[in-house]
């Protein structure tokens, strides 16, 4: 098993790993049930998996982090904008992510935190949303994924995931939206920003937010948060992806390289 | 980070919550009802660890809520703090324990109002005015100045503004507006809001 030699090489996990004598009793039990986690077969995850980066002579392990996702409502809907790019430490590790998940045609996620958690749980929640679908022939509701989504990380809190999700969708005709993350935190609102980055795009965001936005100046409104935020944050960048979501389903609006953004904006504040 | 405070009177019990919303060093929202209404005779405002109070006050209230349909009459304000403190209690040597700090406030025909303090070791007291988070240390004072036994509801508003008031003066953390939600015979009443603009009128 490949964590198992990962494992072996920490020494404070090394000791706990020899009261297991071989790789099948350790618990993986995700193998078998796919929408469980086994946790780290070893106590206390949170501080010992820390201890991988403490001692540096052996592996290294840097999880993807780094994002500015944002949304919010205004009169024509909600407005979902977020960057593309994930960081492991200072290393960029890709440029090219999709961070808003589709979970079906009524509903959107924004992934912030850990890559892995975030697009691991999606997968379970998108897995929900249809099985709902299935089982009571109707759509699910906002309200009822997002305490799906939030059951669930509550009942990992304290063990080490690392998320915070931005969810829009259809509600009971009427659309709207919520923030979640690794806390336990579930909450319905007009803003949110997440991410490293979030701290900049705040700023452009309640600066220029109104209830009375036009569709193309929210569009506008979400873009130019997320611009600014790659331009000040280093591990924010890549392409600026703007969606809207109605009340009876999304659209992605446009796709576009955070430089070519940069250009433009600079040739209009020149003019 | 957060405030709650309560104030009892002869025949009710007022609650005044602030309205932020915390997390890291930015306020996520501004509009956060942490008063929650359990029945037409109970309330629990709740701040603490932000998934641990949902999750917790939520477990309480429908366990209220499933003893009156299995019984067919409800909890009584008094049983209903116990049965909190019980739950608190249970969890707290485990793993699993809630940081929550709570305020526990209901009418009965009977007892009259009851006003109990709860903190996340299971503390439980019964009190005439109370108060938790880093706002309700200035709020102390104030109320054993102003409150007396036979304060009336709107003489105990008067107290909550006062006590938004030094608040919003003395407190370095920016809590603009407090919600306010009263029980009395009548039932759960929500009240206006207290926010920096009307305090200043």
């Amino acid at each position: 098993m490949a964590l198992n030699d990962i494992l072996k090489h920490m020494p404070s996990v090394g000791d706990m790993l020899s009261d297991y004598k071989s790789t099948e009793e350790m618990d993986f039990i995700n193998l078998s049930q796919n929408k469980v986690l086994s946790a780290p077969p070893y106590s206390n995850p949170v501080e010992n998996l820390a201890k991988l980066h403490e001692n540096n002579d052996n592996i290294k392990i840097n999880f993807d982090h780094g994002t500015t996702t944002l949304g919010f409502i205004y009169q024509g809907g909600v407005v979902l904008a977020v960057d593309s790019r994930a960081t492991g430490g200072q290393y960029i590790g890709s440029q090219s992510v999709r961070k808003v998940v589709e979970i079906n045609d009524l509903l959107l996620g924004t992934l912030a935190g850990g890559a892995a958690d975030c697009t691991y749980w999606y997968r379970v929640l998108t897995s929900e949303c249809r099985l709902y679908e299935l089982r009571n022939k109707k759509k699910i509701s906002l309200a009822a994924a997002t305490k799906i989504m939030n059951n669930i990380i509550y009942s990992y809190k304290n063990s080490g995931l690392s998320m915070g999700m931005i969810l829009a969708g259809g509600d009971m005709n009427q659309v709207s939206l919520y923030y979640l993350d690794s806390d336990g935190t579930r909450t319905m609102g007009k803003v949110f920003s997440v991410g490293s980055g979030s701290i900049f795009a705040y700023g452009v965001l309640d600066s220029g937010y109104k209830w009375e936005l036009t569709d193309e100046q929210a569009y506008e409104l979400g873009r130019r948060s997320i611009y600014h935020a790659t331009h000040r944050d280093a591990y924010s960048g890549g392409t600026v992806r703007v969606y809207h979501v109605k009340k009876d389903g999304w659209n992605l609006i446009s796709e576009e390289d955070c430089l070519d953004l940069h250009r433009r904006y600079e040739a209009e504040k020149k003019k | 980070m957060e405030t709650i405070i309560g104030i009892k009177g002869k025949d009710f019990v007022m609650l005044a919550a602030d309205s932020t919303h915390p997390h890291s060093i930015m306020v996520l929202k501004d509009d956060e009802n942490k008063i929650h209404k359990i029945s037409d005779s109970l309330l629990i405002a709740a701040t603490g660890d932000q998934g641990d109070t949902v999750q917790f006050v939520e477990y309480i209230s429908k366990n209220i809520l499933l003893y009156k349909m299995r019984n067919g009459y409800e909890l009584g304000p008094k049983a209903a703090a116990y049965f909190t403190r019980k739950n608190l209690a249970d969890y707290l040597r485990t793993r699993y324990a809630y940081q929550v700090w709570l305020l526990v406030a209901g009418y009965d025909k009977k007892e009259g109002p009851q006003l109990t303090f709860i903190d996340y070791l299971a503390n439980t007291l019964s009190v005439n005015h109370g108060a938790h988070g880093y706002g309700g240390m200035f709020c102390g004072s104030i109320f054993d100045q102003y409150h007396y036994e036979n304060i009336t509801q709107d003489e105990a508003y008067e107290v909550m503004r006062k006590c938004a008031r030094e608040i919003q003066k003395r407190l370095i953390i920016s809590q603009q507006k407090f919600h306010v939600t009263v029980v009395d015979a009548n039932g759960v009443r929500r009240l206006d809001d207290i926010t920096a603009e009307n305090l200043k009128n």
